[in-house]
């Protein structure tokens, strides 16, 4: 690791005026995947600002119709929430498979879509749930926050504080995971929402992405059969030692079927 | 995968140009105060100052749960934490497992069932398997071999590690 400064932010307003005045400061939350790229070398930050004792990112509170979730709140709190497992136990499902309990103890829901590491599992719900983030300084909707690979609509002097999650009437997750790391290699989140279905696969491709061809059938007729002849290009989609494009293409389809099962 | 050639080298305790930061953690009862480098992990303070070399360096990336420690009760991997991190945090080691001379049952349950051939991941798989039991969610052998997924055995010794939890569980 390259030298840098250590400092615990005591709000979310102290975190955004360091990093506001110094553009080579950056976030740590759970530093699961921070601690990895500075020991490797791939960034050299000025300092460390570490969100883990502000208390307004942590916890899980239902609003209204949705549940919403601090930034800082662990894997683990998400999957042993009872709020969550009431009102959206697919998301609960979700938190519970991600990579193994040490990671789940450390690793936050802000660090991983602030990250967007392309076979994450938490971009999948996060689209398909149609879900809001909200940041210090405004709310990002699902479509327009996850760019590209390890990309998002945050600006470098932005801080996610929470995501809020509408309740939707179906939803169910289904992943094939990579057996080492549990990162999916195909991972595909089907959720019904007021009438409204939305697909979200992750894994597959750069960026987790929506599945419109799905979302249209399922809207027609909520059943895996409605699924049977669709089929996605492998055209663009990840390859590497774990699945080829064709593989994962394929995957998407047989995950998405299991998902809507799961949902029933 | 990391290769040994890029591996980074432990940060020195203190004198980092950058600044070193005061703390204090309880490791196994004790309490120590430290004067440190923000860069130490929680590993290598364990293993370089305060000579508890029963923790573990595998893969030093997260990835091989070698490291596993009980921080405030949780199983953490140590060498993806910052010891900076945790100031004030109650930290469990494997040292800090036997009580008077007598092992945890954890311990004896992986000597009766031979849950090891080298031994370098035994204490990581041993931190973990508290932290699973403290949890107290798996159950079944399925259940406590995905609980344990982090925990890597080279060795393959992983039918006597999940015979030596159920023990400790008191499953049949
Ligand atoms: C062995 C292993 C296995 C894993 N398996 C999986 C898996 O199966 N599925 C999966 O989805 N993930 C997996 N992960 C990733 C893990 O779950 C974490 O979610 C992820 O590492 C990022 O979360 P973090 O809290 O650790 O963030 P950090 O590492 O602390 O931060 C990551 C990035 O996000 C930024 N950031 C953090 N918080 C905020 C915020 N509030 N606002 C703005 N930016 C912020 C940081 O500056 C940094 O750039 C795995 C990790 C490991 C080490
Ligand atoms: S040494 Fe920490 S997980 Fe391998
Ligand atoms: S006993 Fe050798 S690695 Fe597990």
């Amino acid at each position: 690791m390259y030298d840098f400064k250590y400092q615990k932010a005591a709000s979310v307003a102290d975190a955004a005026k360091v990093i506001g005045a110094d553009g080579e400061a950056k976030l740590v939350a759970g530093g699961m995947t921070l601690i990895p790229t500075l020991k490797q070398r791939l960034a050299k930050p000025s300092a460390l600002i570490d969100l883990g004792g502000i208390a307004e990112l942590k916890g899980i509170r239902r609003e209204g119709n949705a549940i919403v979730i601090g930034a800082m709140t662990k894997h683990v709190d998400v999957a042993n929430s009872p709020e969550v497992k009431s009102a959206i136990p697919a998301l609960a499902e979700l938190a519970s498979h991600i990579g193994d309990p040490a990671v789940r103890n450390r690793g936050t829901i802000g660090g991983s879509i602030a990250n967007n590491d392309p076979a994450a599992d938490y971009p999948s719900a996060v689209v398909a749930l149609n879900a809001t983030v909200i940041t210090n300084k405004r709310k990002i909707a699902a479509d327009d926050f996850f760019k590209a690979l390890f990309e998002t609509a945050l600006g470098s002097d932005e801080i996610v504080t929470a995501v809020s999650f509408p309740i939707p009437e179906k939803a169910a997750y289904m992943k094939f995971p990579n057996p080492a790391s549990r990162y999916a290699i195909v991972g595909t989140f089907v959720a019904k929402t007021g009438g409204n279905v939305r697909v979200g696969v992750t894994g597959a491709g750069p960026c987790v992405f929506r599945w419109k061809e799905a979302e249209a059938a399922l809207g027609k007729s909520w059943n895996g059969d409605a699924l049977k002849n669709l089929s996605v290009k492998a055209d663009g989609l990840n390859s590497d030692i774990h699945a080829s494009s064709e593989y994962r293409a394929h995957l998407i389809g047989v995950m998405a079927r299991r998902a809507v099962a799961k949902a029933g | 995968m990391i290769s040994s050639d890029d591996s980074d080298p432990p940060a020195p305790a203190s004198g980092g140009s950058a600044g070193s930061v005061s703390l204090a953690v309880m490791v196994n009862g004790t309490r120590y105060p430290l004067t440190l480098d923000p860069r130490c992990t929680l590993l290598d303070v364990l293993r370089e100052q305060l000579d508890l070399t029963g923790t573990k360096k595998g893969c030093d990336h997260g990835q091989c749960g070698a490291c596993t420690i009980l921080v405030d009760g949780r199983r953490v991997l140590a060498c993806l934490t910052l010891a900076v991190m945790k100031d004030g945090a109650n930290i469990t080691t494997i040292e800090g497992l036997a009580k008077d001379g007598v092992l945890h049952p954890l311990q004896q349950a992986f000597i009766e069932h031979d849950a090891f051939q080298c031994g370098y991941c035994t204490p990581g798989q041993i931190c973990s398997a508290v932290g699973l039991i403290a949890e107290g969610r798996a159950q079944t052998a399925d259940e406590i071999r995905e609980s344990m997924s982090g925990n890597i055995c080279r060795c393959g010794a992983y039918p006597n590690i999940v015979a030596a939890i159920q023990q400790a569980m008191g499953l049949p």
